[in-house]
């Protein structure tokens, strides 16, 4: 049967069972990482918030959950007008 | 204005959350901006398929409650660019999702999206009444079985009377999606006939999508079986059925997968 294998494409299996145990990992701990993602968040914002004239909903968060780290990316828009220093000189 | 489309079956496990990804990978990869939202609060799977759940922050029931706006909830694929994923909720709390909530982001969606694919959770209970609560059109997913014929039957009702548009006294367009065919032992009479179930049913066939390895593959690697392997035959039907979704007239055929030399040579797999 092996020469048979040489002839198909790679095992998906093993992929799968890689996803699975990245996800579900995060899923018996349940919510805590959405906390963390959400408080994050909040007081970045309220750093930036400091500076420059910020619209909450213009805030883009994107995660990337791996096996040994995870990834967040926050994207602020700030209007080029928004800069808080410049606008009280 | 975008189309919404309802996937739905009554039955659990006869294919909605695989063509869901499959007619949205499709049609985006025909080049239409293509939103796939899960319905199956609880339960959700559709990011697990569509190979995004690594990337899941907010969702549906966040997006209905005003935690965030709808852009920061979707999650842009990675391989196709107009191509987005609205992820369920997995909370246990099924009120969450209110009607005047859903009904307010699905007309976001339309503004923003050509197609609104909507996976619907099994069974008739709430999520699944929402989830085609606003649909233009209704893709129903069945196998050539009869429980699955019969609970496909329950969802025909639900669509023609639980519908803003059947409300309205409006025709709610139907489509038939036969999936996880055998041909092989339908020839044996092993499986209810394509045209005993299109009888019986009385809703037009929009493809028949044949049983394969190519799908099961799909999802473990978390890419929709039409952006994965192209040349497979699930992929194939997914592509016309897509294409017939948009109007074209194509004529209904079943691929069937190109085996191998070494296959062919020494005979088919144990079914």
């Amino acid at each position: 049967m092996n020469l048979f294998r040489f002839f198909r494409p790679a095992a998906s299996a093993p992929v799968a069972r890689e996803r699975l145990q990245i996800l579900l990992e995060y899923e018996r701990k349940s919510g805590s990482q959405v906390d963390l993602f959400n408080v994050l968040r909040e007081e970045i914002l309220a750093v930036v918030s400091k500076h420059a004239n910020v619209d909450p909903d213009k805030v883009q968060i994107s995660v990337d959950r791996g096996p040994v780290f995870s990834t967040i990316a926050v994207d602020i828009e700030i209007p080029n007008s928004g800069a808080k220093v410049r606008a009280s000189a | 204005m975008g189309k919404v489309i309802v996937v739905t079956s009554g039955k659990g496990g006869v294919g909605k959350t695989t063509s869901t990804a499959a007619l949205g990978a499709a049609l985006a990869r025909a080049g239409e901006n293509v939103v796939v939202v899960d319905f199956d609060v609880g339960l959700r799977n559709l990011d697990l398929v569509m190979g995004a759940e690594r990337r899941v922050v907010y969702d549906l029931i966040n997006v209905v409650q005003g935690v965030v706006k709808l852009p920061q909830a979707l999650i842009r694929d990675k391989r196709i660019e107009t191509l987005f994923l609205l992820p369920a909720s997995q909370t246990r709390d099924k009120d969450a999702l209110t009607e005047e909530g859903v009904g307010r982001v699905i007309a976001e969606l339309r503004t923003k999206f050509d197609w609104v694919i909507c996976d619907s959770p099994a069974g008739i209970e709430r999520g699944a009444t929402l989830a085609m609560r606003f649909a233009d059109a209704a893709i129903i997913v069945a196998n050539s079985e009869v429980s699955s014929v019969r609970d496909s039957d329950r969802i025909i009702g639900l669509l023609d009377s639980k519908t803003v548009r059947a409300e309205k006294g409006e025709r709610m367009e139907k489509h038939l999606l036969i999936t996880r065919f055998d041909s092989t032992r339908a020839a044996r009479g092993e499986m209810l006939a394509i045209e005993d179930v299109l009888e019986i049913l009385s809703v037009p066939l929009l493809g028949i999508i044949p049983e394969s390895e190519a799908v099961l593959r799909a999802s473990n690697l978390g890419t929709p079986v039409t952006i994965c392997s192209t040349d497979s035959a699930p992929a194939r039907a997914y592509t016309c059925a897509a294409r017939r979704l948009t109007g074209e007239d194509i004529a209904m055929t079943i691929p069937t997968d190109k085996r191998g030399f070494f296959n062919k040579l020494f005979g088919r797999r144990a079914a």
